[in-house]
């Protein structure tokens, strides 16, 4: 009877999650990677050795106890696994999809080189979506209620980590969102195919079952400013993000289908527009869709394009070994047939006469000499230009933080980019019983160090509180 | 939920909200907008604030029912409740002592030029209001803008009141106020902005338009809403609404306005027999 048990267990290879095939999904807004089976889960579990000194952990921003969840895993006690993921992350669906883990966690697990890395990532959202099919979620033990109030400021990842941590220590928390909807760019930026919008909605309730007080269609800086709110609050976590889009700069930038990634993915996910007129905001269904950038937004858009029937290109400056995006969404991405252009350097759109793009300019590129990113530097080639057919174009270049808090906030240090100086260590701000933390702090990054930052302002919040 | 305390339509196609915000209200200055949505799946759309009460946290808005979005919110009836009003959102009118001021409004801007207005003259500015319309029987809140301002001239298209044509006239009247103009301020439709400016340019008064591009977020996330002014890109969501009417490229504005024309309206040609039956 033990034997083909046993068997199981000899097959040391880490294993695959099945996915939706590229020639259907690509039609399609429905989730691309189904995730593990409970028994494809015990047997990647099982793989763990249990180092005694393990080095995943020190690559968690969020320092999840991993070699014991993944313990539980293996033993199948699922309840006690999802248990020790939850008392560090609030988000462990999300974070399960969404966090690069083969350049964290992954990256320094000991069966790397031999047989592939445990897959953290994945027993992470296989524990997660385990939890969704029990019914309500265990409620944690909660401290007793301290009588300090906090207000978290944007219900982005930054703000939700805050929030989940100091509701649990006794502390009352009200979250200010600036959009009809909780979650940031989880909810507005990444798409349904990579993060299941029922799933980020599924983490707040959560939070609000916590006791977590939630207030939407509010803005901070708008409807109320900082100062206002601390006459009300003992505290406040400025979560912002890094809202306010770059362009290129270059000409004809202003002619109609031209898009920052914001605004594509805005129209596509927060407001439903893939699924027009039935939601009433407006899309168009383009046919040549080119995207400017190689991060994980740009891939978002394209790949988002190319499901609304257009033919889709990610132009990018450099080449593909210098993409910023996860390898993992390049190859999604190129599975499903978005062409890649690399050493490609947009330099003017061309417009038709009802003020429409119709064509981009290119450059093409060589790779020179590092930069200060330590990436080769791309020189353009003189006399290389081409011209591009489009009917949009997607700037995917990055952000810039949102202003509104910092303009005003008197007093609030600033860095050269307008981001919020804040302390690495305990995201405190230049002013007293403000915190800060995420892309506001940082400009863009990932979800998982907006949430390493909301846990380290948290951890420091609670200890000015208890200090009153 | 936002409370819907009052809605009703106070000329032909043009509507009053008045809605129960409490926070907007506490915060609203004349020229800021709002951001509402008429349902869940609805449409994040920025309308003008025109008026609003702290005390009994009012907002009141004044929009014309030009599309698919604002006949949803034209069929809302009073007692019923929206999911989103969001704001105030945009930079506030500046409102100095400028000495004489020519506030100008059409269409919903008749309702949001009245708050701007009546800054004006508690800041103690001569204000004369100058409000344009088809027909006489288009014009509204004539009385409120009366009590704000010193003098009230109409233009209509057809001359039932005030002069006959459009802001064309513009010129006429600035010559027969006999003072000098320190500032024109225009609210409106595009093109009422756009020729106001115009006829303002050679006579060199300092003019403001508010601004109405497309928006979604309303807080310069998304970058839609972005115009050229001064051969400078602006968001007008937080940089404006209001602009120099002198410096802003209106050839490209209107282009950019008109982006969602057709979708607009797809959802109006569709047939809504089954709203009907749900409704009855």
């Amino acid at each position: 009877m033990p034997e083909p048990k046993k068997k199981k267990t000899l097959d040391l290879n880490r294993r695959e999650m099945p996915k939706q095939p590229p020639e259907v999904r690509r039609y399609n807004f429905d989730e691309v990677a189904l995730g593990y089976t409970m028994e494809t889960a015990i047997e990647e579990a099982r793989r763990c050795i249990q180092c005694p000194a393990p080095k995943c952990v020190d690559n968690c921003p969020v320092e999840i106890d991993i070699p014991s969840f993944v313990k539980y895993v293996a033993e199948g006690d699922f309840a006690q696994g999802i248990k020790i993921l939850k008392q560090k992350n609030c988000l462990p669906a999300v974070c399960g999809r969404v966090c690069p883990q083969e350049e964290q966690c992954e990256e320094t697990c000991s069966l790397g080189k031999k047989h592939g890395q445990i897959a953290i990532g994945r027993l992470e959202r296989f524990l997660a979506d385990w939890e969704a099919t029990q019914g309500e979620p265990e409620i944690p033990q909660m401290a007793p209620p301290t009588g300090r109030k906090v207000a978290v400021i944007g219900g982005g990842p930054a703000g939700l980590t805050v929030a989940g941590d100091l509701i649990k220590l006794g502390h009352r928390v009200t979250i200010f969102e600036a959009l009809h909807k909780m979650g940031g760019v989880l909810i507005y930026g990444i798409p349904e195919f990579r993060l299941p919008k029922a799933i980020v909605g599924r983490e707040v309730e959560y939070l609000r079952a916590l006791g977590v007080e939630i207030v939407t269609d509010f803005v901070v800086g708008k409807t109320r400013t900082v100062d206002s709110v601390l006459e009300e609050y003992d505290a406040v976590f400025v979560g912002s993000g890094a809202g306010l889009p770059w362009f290129m700069e270059i000409p004809g930038e202003n002619l109609n289908g031209v898009y920052s990634a914001n605004e594509y993915l805005t129209r596509m996910n927060l407001m439903g527009g893939f699924l027009f007129p039935q939601f009433h905001t407006p899309i168009k269904r383009h046919k040549c869709v080119a995207v400017l950038g190689g991060g994980n937004v740009a891939m978002d858009c394209a790949r988002t394009a190319l499901r609304l029937g257009a033919e889709s290109r990610i132009i990018y400056r450099r080449s593909r070994q210098e993409l910023p995006a996860r390898l993992e969404e390049v190859e999604n991405a190129e599975e499903e047939g978005v062409i890649f252009d690399f050493l490609t350097l947009p330099i003017r759109y061309i417009g038709d006469d009802n003020g429409w793009v119709k064509e981009i300019e290119c450059l093409k590129m060589t790779l020179g000499e590092p930069d200060a990113s330590g990436r080769r530097r791309p020189i353009p080639i003189e006399g290389s230009e081409t011209i591009y057919p489009v009917d949009a174009v997607v700037c995917a270049i990055g952000n810039s933080p949102n202003p509104l808090i910092a303009a005003t906030t008197p007093g609030l240090e600033l860095g050269k980019k307008g981001n919020i100086v804040a302390d690495e260590q305990t995201g405190k701000t230049s002013r007293d019983r403000i915190w800060a933390g995420g892309d506001v702090v940082t400009g863009a990054a990932t979800v998982i160090l907006a949430m390493g930052a909301g846990r380290k302002a948290a951890r420091s919040i609670h200890e000015y509180l208890c200090s009153l | 939920m936002f409370k819907v305390l009052e809605q009703r339509m106070i000329v032909p196609n043009i509507h009053l909200l008045r809605l129960e915000a409490p926070a907007v209200a506490r915060a609203a200055k004349p020229g800021q907008f709002a951001i509402v949505r008429a349902t869940e799946e609805g449409e994040r759309i920025p309308l003008s604030i025109a008026d609003w009460s702290p005390e009994d946290g009012t907002v009141t808005i004044v929009f014309m029912n030009v599309g698919s979005s604002t006949r949803k919110l034209a069929a809302l009836k009073s007692g019923s409740s929206i999911p989103t009003v969001v704001g105030p959102l945009g930079n506030p009118t500046e409102i100095g002592p400028y000495g004489t001021v020519l506030c100008v409004g059409g269409c919903y801007g008749i309702g949001s030029i009245y708050p701007v207005a009546r800054a004006l003259k508690t800041a103690g500015n001569r204000v004369i209001s100058v409000i344009e319309a088809r027909s006489s029987y288009l014009f509204y809140w004539e009385d409120r803008l009366e009590s704000v301002s010193d003098r009230l001239i109409h233009i209509t298209r057809d001359g039932t009141k005030g002069y006959r044509g459009h802001v064309g006239r513009l010129p006429e009247i600035i010559k027969s106020i006999e003072e000098p103009i320190h500032r024109v301020i225009i609210n409106g439709c595009t093109f009422l902005l756009m020729r106001g400016s115009e006829i303002t340019r050679p006579q060199s008064i300092p003019t403001v338009v508010s601004l109405n591009p497309i928006m979604i977020d309303g807080t310069g996330m998304c970058g839609v809403c972005r115009v050229t002014v001064g051969s400078v890109t602006r968001f007008a969501c937080v940089h404006g609404p209001d602009f120099d009417g002198h410096q802003v490229d209106w050839a490209e504005l209107l282009k950019r306005r008109k982006m969602y024309m057709t979708e607009e309206v797809v959802p109006l040609r569709t047939s809504r027999c089954e709203e009907h039956a749900i409704r009855s």
